[in-house]
């Protein structure tokens, strides 16, 4: 499809001072609920881990709470999300039961998977979650495929498809960008640039760092966003759900965040520094952003936060209880969903 | 003077049809000069001189079918001059007593042959079939059927399938529909499990399974999993396919059989027939089924011809067993290809009064017990064949269930028939060696009949 040559540009982001224009009290507020709920949900996974209730691996999302956020605030039904192992956060924005992912956290039969999948492996169909996949770049082929059913469909829908900086080295992440540049494909492809895959730093692990030029030999724009302001972040997935719903094929956010805890629960830490992380968190941290917001706005005093906080820890106390007494699954749930058609 | 040879276009390639001719007798030709049209069952190529000379001789007129490999097709006077100058009208020259040979002259496709004709709208009774044509028909009648049901991989759509399986079906589809895609087999799988978990059936033509390889994460860990792991919720009602096993002199990397590697994974279904009946009914069978399929053809198959019924909804239930030949001495079981071989094997061992039971798997996962099952308990005796090697293969589970289900009614220990345990060479007489033959077949057939 012809484009002028302007729109195949990647672009810098704008000045993140800019961003706060366009968004309502109320929307605001709903942000900084959901944040929260993230953060808070996470933490107490965290704890959980300690107690050995959940198991496995388990890859915690907090600090990169406003790319989820802020992506979801431009979805319309019927556009899907995909993403990697880091999914819990996605699930809980997607509108998926905290008690549901709390409980397939711990493997019990009241989870989401019917404690058949953990963590990594978590799915709606309901909420147009399309998972929670634990190879790391298969949902980068996965979702330009929910594009393509999009695209045969010609329903209009979006797929967001979400990977972080380590998959952006993983080949079946290039195929998918030749094919859905291609085929104009409706895809969204936000890379959460968290700087460490695993233990490697994007410095050490990618010879060109800014990843959303990685779209340039296939024609596919790009541009980075500030992953930490979740009105950027809203922002930019506008412009990218906008190109891609008008047939113009796929667009690359970059979303340049921070994992403030390690990879997995079973996390060395030795790859940056304590100063490192405290620094982020103390003043690029997009929880206390939006707090900032809304207070300099006078949207919101401090009662009306602590209000929200107390109702989003009573959501995650009572998920935890949940997953905690949540049966395990019956044995006979060994050979269940196997084969549709076989067992339940 | 030279003759001029029917060339082997491809690998498998035994004989074609001596389409069209571009130069007549007396005519010079040069080096790269496009001199007539061969087609086979795949597609029709150009054939190019190789030599300088004039042409003497139109040896096979055109329009001549059926013409081997081999078979000198014209004569070619020797060095007429590298002249550009146009070429004089050559005096016939005496032939010499013994003809030199070229070897077969270059070949370049332009397209495949009745690359419009639209398949058939239905299939008439009983009609005689290749297996090649029963899977295209099947992948049509399916489409006709049902919207949601497309066919995407390399090749399949303008070049009508790189073994000409999906001729005539962009034709029919468009490219909505029958998508060529990019060499990128990794990444297409993914993209048509996505598109199938989005509730979509893609019907994943891979060149050969070998290049599946680069594909088989998506196959196992996306499409065979998520269902379990999503708790029921993602289904991936998909069909990869395309041929599996060794072709003829295409070596190792080329000529795998990767039947034991599928049928190892719980979630998938693998099927892997023989006749073109079956061919057409399991690959109906597969593209209905909510599950993802393995669909193992064979490029071996493509061309042979078989009887398929003329039920329109002809379709064959994925997980039976057939027995193609009853015996009551020993039973052979096989899939794909080797079923041939078996049945060619069991008329040998009636010649030698042994009578062998051919149980043709056809579906290896979930694999029929109860047919192997019943057949052993009537022979006593099994020897099964496989393409693929031996150590953890199909037979290795044929062999371990029957140990484990039929051990009392054993008279002999089982034997397997499989490719020997190396890379499969190139060279004729030991890919020869490699493969399993209907020699081998019956020696072992004899063997548990302690003959």
């Amino acid at each position: 499809m012809a484009r002028p040559a302007a729109g195949r540009k990647t672009r810098k982001p704008a000045a993140p001072a800019a961003t706060d224009a366009g968004v309502s009290r109320d929307q605001l507020l709903a942000w900084y609920r959901e944040m929260l709920l993230i953060r808070r949900f996470e933490e107490r996974a965290g704890q959980l881990y300690g107690m050995g209730l959940i198991g496995g691996f388990c890859h915690l999302y907090i600090g990169q709470e406003a790319i989820a956020v802020g992506i979801q605030a431009v979805r319309r039904p019927g556009d899907q999300v995909i993403t990697g192992y880091r999914d819990h956060g996605h699930m809980l924005v997607c509108g998926m039961d905290p008690r549901e992912v709390m409980a397939e956290l711990t493997g019990r039969a009241g989870g989401s998977s019917r404690g058949k999948g953990g963590s990594m492996h978590m799915f709606s169909t309901e909420a147009g979650f399309y998972g929670g996949h634990g190879i790391v770049g298969a949902q980068v082929s996965l979702g330009t495929g929910l594009a393509l059913a999009n695209s045969y469909r010609s329903n209009g829908g979006v797929s967001f498809t979400f990977f972080g900086d380590g998959a952006a080295n993983q080949g079946q992440v290039y195929e998918s960008f030749n094919m859905a540049e291609l085929w104009s494909l409706p895809v969204v492809y936000v890379i959460e640039n968290n700087q460490y895959a695993m233990g490697t730093s994007i410095e050490r692990s990618s010879s060109e760092t800014h990843l959303y030029r990685r779209g340039a030999s296939f024609r596919i724009p790009g541009e980075e966003v500030d992953g930490m302001d979740v009105i950027a972040v809203r922002d930019a997935a506008a412009r990218a759900a906008e190109h891609a719903r008008s047939g113009q094929g796929p667009y690359i956010l970059e979303m340049k965040t921070y994992r403030y805890r390690g990879h997995s629960m079973s996390d060395p830490a030795k790859y940056r520094t304590r100063e490192e992380v405290e620094e982020v968190r103390r003043n690029r941290d997009p929880i206390d952003h939006v707090q900032e917001l809304l207070t300099e706005k006078g949207w919101a005093d401090e009662a009306a936060l602590k209000a929200i906080d107390a109702e989003v820890r009573a959501i995650v106390a009572d998920a935890a209880e949940f997953a905690r007494i949540s049966p395990e699954p019956d044995p006979s749930e060994l050979f269940t969903d196997i084969y549709v058609g076989a067992g339940r | 003077m030279t003759d001029i040879l029917m060339p082997a276009l491809s690998p498998t390639m035994e004989e074609g049809t001596l389409a069209k001719w571009h130069v007549k007798a007396g005519d010079a030709v040069r080096s790269g000069d496009v001199i007539a049209e061969i087609e086979t069952d795949k597609a029709t190529m150009e054939v190019e001189a190789v030599d300088e000379g004039v042409i003497e001789a139109i040896l096979v007129p055109e329009g001549t079918e059926e013409v081997k490999v081999n078979t000198p097709i014209a004569r070619l006077s020797a060095g007429a001059g590298a002249t550009p100058s146009p070429p004089p009208v050559a005096p016939p020259i005496p032939p010499p007593a013994v003809p030199t040979v070229t070897p077969p002259v270059v070949a370049t496709v332009v397209a495949p042959s009745g690359a419009p004709s639209p398949p058939p709208a239905g299939t008439v009774s009983g009609r005689r079939t290749t297996v090649r044509d029963a899977l295209r028909d099947a992948m049509a009648e399916e489409m006709r059927r049902d919207e949601t049901v497309f066919l995407m991989g390399e090749e399949v759509g303008q070049y009508q399938g790189a073994y000409k399986v999906s001729r005539g079906l962009l034709e029919e589809f468009g490219a909505r529909r029958v998508i060529d895609t990019p060499i990128t087999e990794h990444g297409f799988a993914g993209l048509g499990v996505g598109a199938a978990m989005a509730g979509l059936r893609p019907v994943v033509e891979f060149m050969t399974f070998n290049f599946a390889m680069q594909a088989i994460d998506h196959i196992i860990n996306s499409a065979a999993k998520t269902l379990y792991m999503s708790g029921g919720q993602i289904t991936c009602p998909i069909v990869f396919r395309g041929p599996n096993g060794a072709a003829a002199r295409v070596a190792a990397q080329h000529s795998q059989d990767y039947s034991a590697w599928y049928a190892h994974v719980p979630g998938l279904k693998v099927v892997a027939p023989y006749d073109a009946a079956d061919a057409k009914g399991l690959l109906k069978a597969a593209i209905r089924d909510p599950n993802p399929v393995v669909f193992l053809e064979h490029e071996m198959l493509y061309g042979q011809e078989f009887e398929v019924p003329d039920d329109p909804d002809w379709t064959v239930p994925i997980g039976q067993a057939l027995i193609r030949r009853p015996g009551r001495d020993v039973t052979l079981t096989a899939h794909s290809r080797m079923v041939g071989l078996a049945l060619e094997a069991a008329e040998t061992l009636s010649k030698q009064g042994v009578e062998a039971e051919v149980v043709d798997l056809r579906t290896l996962r979930p694999l029929d017990h109860a047919t192997i099952l019943e057949s052993v308990k009537r022979t006593n005796r099994i020897v099964s064949v496989e393409e693929g090697w031996a150590p953890m293969g199909v037979g290795a589970e044929i062999v371990a269930l029957v140990a484990a289900e039929a051990f009392d009614w054993l008279d002999a220990p089982p034997l397997r028939i499989a490719q020997a345990d190396a890379p499969l060479p190139y060279a004729a007489n030991l890919e020869a060696l490699a493969l399993p033959s209907v020699d081998r077949i019956v020696e072992a057939a004899l063997k548990v009949c302690y003959r």
